[in-house]
């Protein structure tokens, strides 16, 4: 690397951006449906009434449902419809369990306090968590998804000291001219929004920052951990159970209580530790559509036995207000619709990006086996898990979509038939890219993906007595959304594959695009 | 690159391999010791300049990772994290004892 700045950085940009690209396409996409994770929730639970909201009575539901399921349980949270989701989650830990996987989760309908009738269905949940966990065990998916999050941080930085004239290069689309014009699109969309990316990717580091970067945790506070949450949250400090039990107040009464102290807050959700016993505590956490801010753990803690205030929202010094603005820039829940639809091109844009880069280089090396017919195993590697990594991850999304819909209502395990589903769809799209090669893998590929897209909203309207019609009738957009989306990416994928089918008649530029790969070639693989 | 296999010496492929090691490893020790140095000189409260310094530890690391592919050796790689790296490990173990309770 004796070439100068420029060089050694395209290296590392083509070479850490091939290494991590596969598994960035799959975190980017899965983290874009993420921004409409309750419109997801919403539409894999179809059978989920829209209601006017009312926090009070949703409230009074929930206890109701606490006293008759589980009367003994000592931690419960509550997280409250909103107009994004009229579902209302209850999640308690089962009497007698501890730690990770003790927690029983319901859906309640918010009027009756029954347990609500619905398809068992991870719907966007799954989407989130796949975005930072990858389907592996905690903690390794958030380690693993924080390296490529870090990865594609420093790509995009080394991205722009390569492409130093970024703003001339930015107006420079030369449309039809094969490997120019995948260069120049990928530039684009790199330099248009690039602010976004470097938000999302560094972002994504601050929000894991305590897990991945604990030194001065560890030496500020001597070891003591706890100590650092209990300064940064105050409100989450929860005193221990007391010997005596007490009967809790109804959370209605609570609720009012609340509302008289916060005066204009919603509450998105609500807590409750050591339920039954006289130092039980209540947390209302204000509805975080109203700040950038996203604080885990900031709201108001009332006694529950006897209704007087503990803690209330503090007023954060700045460095943990950025901290947490981060948090909230990359998970958007304060995003209105517009916004919200913003940053899901935002992520399309950024999946893209990285697409177009893998593309790039794979067929920045075909050219020069071109002519020989015989492709080096690398390359086909690369191919193949350009394949599926990309396409497969195309049917695997709609598969997870369509399976919601065609499994039998009552179906033991039903949603793990869901996310079996997804991987089953991208392992056939591996098998698939092991047998067929260049374009007309992809053309297939992509026409299987665009028909099971293209499919949804039929089967949905099927299936349900939630079709497009009838949820547009009836005002329904998250439902009638997720149709429309779904459908549009099949006409998107559609047009992808005209695209394709034309690019012979673009043949003779090839040889202009060779000559000028051929330099890049040599430099990256010469020292 | 099996096909230019022959055309890439093993020295090369050695010096990408430490460059590497240098990058993900030694960039994140010397990120994690600044942000131990920063969480105990930045003039704020403990909560406040341990967020802080967790924050901007990632940008160390960033300009760590650019600076290990952007020098001329493999060695200047190593070297260039190790100095600051030392520089840093002293003042974190001075600044330790200084703050014991």
């Amino acid at each position: 690397m004796k070439e100068g700045l420029r060089q050694s950085m395209a290296w590392l940009h083509t070479w850490a951006g091939l290494v991590f690209g596969w598994l960035l396409f799959a975190i980017w996409l899965t983290g874009t449906l993420a921004y409409f994770q309750d419109e997801i929730n919403h539409w894999a639970h179809p059978e989920v009434p829209v209601r006017a909201l009312d926090a009070r009575a949703s409230l009074a539901s929930a206890q109701t449902f606490m006293q008759a399921q589980a009367a003994d349980s000592q931690r419960w949270f509550i997280s409250l419809p909103d107009h994004r989701n009229p579902e209302m989650g209850v999640m308690y830990q089962v009497p007698g369990k501890t730690g990770r996987g003790s927690f029983s989760r319901n859906l309640v309908d918010p009027q009756s306090g029954a347990k609500q009738e619905t398809r068992e269905s991870r719907g966007g949940e799954f989407f989130y968590r796949f975005h930072f966990e990858l389907q592996m065990g905690y903690p390794w998916g958030r380690w693993l998804a924080s390296a490529a999050a870090f990865v594609m941080f420093f790509t995009l930085v080394s991205g722009i000291i390569t492409h130093k004239k970024i703003f001339k290069e930015f107006f420079t689309f030369r449309p039809g001219k094969a490997q120019r014009s995948w260069l120049d699109g990928h530039n684009a969309i790199g330099v248009l929004i690039l602010p976004f990316h470097l938000l999302i990717s560094y972002s994504s580091l601050v929000i894991f920052m305590s897990m991945i970067m604990p030194a001065s945790i560890l030496t500020s506070y001597h070891g003591k951990v706890t100590d650092f949450y209990a300064d940064v949250f105050p409100s989450a400090a929860v005193a221990s159970a007391a010997a005596t039990p007490a009967p809790m107040l109804p959370l209605t009464q609570l609720y009012d209580t609340a509302v008289q102290k916060l005066p204009g807050a919603g509450f998105s959700r609500v807590g409750v530790e050591h339920a039954g016993n006289s130092n039980a505590t209540v947390e209302f956490t204000p509805d975080d559509s109203g700040s950038i801010a996203y604080r885990a753990a900031d709201g108001l803690v009332l006694s529950a036995v006897t209704g007087e205030v503990l803690s209330r929202p503090q007023d954060t010094p700045v460095p943990i207000i950025i901290g947490a603005g981060f948090y909230g820039l990359h998970m958007a829940h304060f995003a209105g619709p517009v916004l919200r639809w913003l940053y899901f091109l935002g992520g399309i844009g950024g999946t893209v990006l990285i697409g177009t880069g893998l593309v790039m280089w794979l067929n920045k090396r075909q050219l020069k086996h071109a002519k020989a017919g015989v492709m080096p195993f690398e390359l086909r590697l690369v191919e193949v898990l350009n394949l599926a990594s990309m396409a497969g991850l195309l049917w695997a999304i709609p598969s997870f979509l369509l399976t919601n819909r065609l499994l039998p209502m009552a179906m033991e395990g039903r949603s793990d038939w869901e996310v079996r589903m997804f991987f089953i769809a991208w392992g056939l799209s591996l098998l698939h890219a092991l047998c067929r090669r260049g374009k007309r893998a992809w053309v297939e590929q992509l026409l299987v993906a665009a028909g099971l897209m293209g499919a949804l909203p039929f089967v949905s309207a099927l299936t349900t007595d939630h079709g497009l019609w009838q949820s547009i009738g009836s005002g329904d957009w998250a439902i009638a959304g997720v149709d429309l989306t779904a459908f549009a990416g099949a006409l998107f994928l559609g047009w992808t594959v005209r695209k394709l089918l034309k690019k012979k008649a673009a043949a003779p530029s090839r040889k202009a695009a060779t000559r000028e790969s051929v330099p890049v070639l040599e430099s990256e693989a010469s020292r | 690159m099996a096909s230019r296999t022959s055309g890439v010496p093993l020295a090369y492929r050695l010096a990408v391999t430490s460059r590497i090691l240098a990058a993900a490893l030694g960039g994140y020790a010397v990120a994690a010791l600044s942000s131990i140095f920063i969480a105990w000189t930045l003039p704020m409260a403990r909560p406040e300049a341990v967020v802080s310094s967790m924050m901007l530890a990632f940008v160390v690391y960033l300009v760590a990772v650019l600076w290990c592919f952007s020098c001329r050796s493999a060695w200047r790689a190593w070297a260039g994290l190790l100095l600051p790296g030392l520089v840093l490990a002293i003042a974190d173990g001075v600044l330790y004892w200084v703050n014991q309770p």
